[in-house]
């Protein structure tokens, strides 16, 4: 437990760097604690005095509209103080290297970090660098993890169906590219789901991921049959453009969810898409806007979960 | 030490809230005990407004110290907080911080008209100025000691004394 630089020595949960190699009992405390914060978004006052007086910097070298917004209504809704700054177009372009950024916020007395970066590791070497007093939540590293998206994910897929481990679950897409990806197969194995699929052309799937315990699918109409729930994928618009893809419109037609390929999954199955959707690309407009779908939950669930994270780490 | 029955003190306290209740009263239970106590009390008392539940967890005063709580039941407050006569149940009054912590959350959902607080138990040692409407009844208990309200299997309610750092006495 010690080696893990998400804990402390107790245990608990000091960062959120990734869904990777925490055990089950922690991801299921994140889940049970954003339960009650789901009633407080809904209430008159949006609003409890948990985090009041703590400060947390939003640090997004990558932009992100989605993401940040949701990280910064969470903590608001915290009571937190909120700073964001979008590093982008900032101080690195000045030159400043990364841990200066973080050692000059530290300075200025930050409790948390919530760190989006372009390259995988940018979120554990920040957690290294920082006092044990302040805490670091990985909002997407490269390719590497995006453990909130995931944990969201699994709080959304619970709450329709209640259980993990009778599920049949598909994630279908650019697998090569997704940090998502590969922290939905983390949580989704850890939690106890049995039989975790993956459907994406070769092109798109990283050397011997079966590894991670998933079932390779290349054919939509095998990988999809009798699934309970199906996690899209957002194809990002610069693959298109490289020699792994011929077109779009063929993607679409291989891989694009339709309503007459959710028809091969069971009938009461949901369909997730971490956003922000390419509509006829990887998904259909009626799905995306059917009965099936639960993407706008998602984003909903997405606050509460996030909540859920700052408070346990800024309890810890 | 011997205690009183929770069943008897439970009955006490429903016939004097009985007398200070009207069509517009709500009750509302502080999770575990106070949310069992206000159950029994809303059935008991046919009160036409739903019942109430609130786990305080996200309003402590203590969370710097002691972090969140493990398990955190969702508040329910079912009916229009804003005009609303409410009477607050906790099973232990003791230092008054748990009463803080569920009337600031209270006004999250909006000003009611008035607030009351029935506890099954007032233990003293009170930190805060916080006095309850409706007692079952006054005990000593020393400091070291932890008086805590139980379900039993047959859904009777006991009362149990625990040391602070350790199991039942």
């Amino acid at each position: 437990m010690s080696n893990n630089p998400q804990l402390n020595k107790n245990g608990q949960l000091q960062h959120l760097l990734t869904t990777e190699g925490l055990p089950a009992s922690i991801l299921l405390n994140i889940l049970d604690t954003a339960e009650p914060f789901v009633g407080v978004t809904e209430r008159d006052v949006k609003k409890v005095p948990l985090l009041r007086g703590k400060s947390i910097f939003n640090l997004f070298f990558e932009p992100s509209t989605r993401t940040r917004t949701t990280f910064e209504i969470a903590a608001k809704r915290l009571s937190a103080d909120v700073i964001n700054l979008n590093i982008a177009v900032s101080s690195q372009s000045k030159g400043e290297t990364l841990l200066d950024t973080v050692n000059n916020l530290s300075a200025m007395h930050a409790d948390m970090f919530v760190v989006r970066h372009a390259q995988s590791g940018a979120a554990h070497l920040i957690a290294q660098h920082v006092r044990p007093e302040i805490h670091v939540i990985n909002a997407g590293d490269g390719r590497h993890a995006h453990p909130t998206q995931a944990l969201l994910d699994m709080f959304t897929i619970r709450r329709c169906k209640r259980d993990f481990h009778n599920l049949r679950v598909a994630i279908v897409g650019d697998i090569l590219h997704s940090r998502v990806a590969r922290s939905q197969i983390h949580a989704l194995t850890t939690l106890g789901v049995p039989e975790v699929r993956v459907i994406a052309p070769k092109t798109l799937l990283p050397a011997k991921v079966e590894r991670l315990g998933v079932h390779v699918y290349h054919d939509m109409a095998k990988g999809l049959k009798d699934v309970d729930v199906l996690m899209m994928l957002r194809l990002q618009n610069e693959r298109m453009l490289s020699a792994r893809l011929p077109s779009a419109e063929e993607y679409f037609k291989y891989y694009g969810l339709t309503p007459e390929k959710l028809a091969l999954a069971k009938p009461d199955a949901i369909v997730l898409h971490p956003g922000p959707m390419n509509r006829g690309v990887e998904i259909d407009s009626v799905v995306a806007d059917g009965k099936q779908s639960v993407i706008l939950p998602q984003v909903t669930f997405g606050i509460a979960v996030r909540m859920a994270v700052m408070s346990i780490l800024a309890g810890s | 030490m011997q205690l009183p029955e929770a069943e008897d003190l439970l009955a006490v306290l429903t016939a004097r809230i009985r007398q200070g209740i009207s069509s517009d009263t709500a009750v509302v239970g502080i999770h575990t005990g106070g949310a069992w106590l206000a159950e029994r009390l809303h059935r008991d008392l046919q009160l036409a407004l739903p019942l109430g539940t609130l786990d305080i967890s996200f309003y402590r005063d203590d969370f710097g110290q002691i972090g969140l709580h493990p398990q955190i039941r969702p508040s329910d407050i079912p009916f229009k907080v804003e005009g609303s006569h409410i009477i607050l149940v906790d099973d232990v009054l003791y230092t008054g911080r748990t009463i803080r912590a569920a009337i600031n959350e209270l006004f999250d959902y909006g000003r009611p008209a008035s607030i009351r607080l029935a506890a099954l138990i007032d233990r003293g040692g009170r930190e805060l100025p916080i006095a309850a409407q409706y007692i079952g009844a006054t005990l000593e208990i020393p400091p070291a000691k932890m008086l805590a309200l139980e379900k039993k299997a047959d859904g009777k309610l006991g009362l149990s004394l625990y040391d602070k750092h350790q199991g039942n006495e």
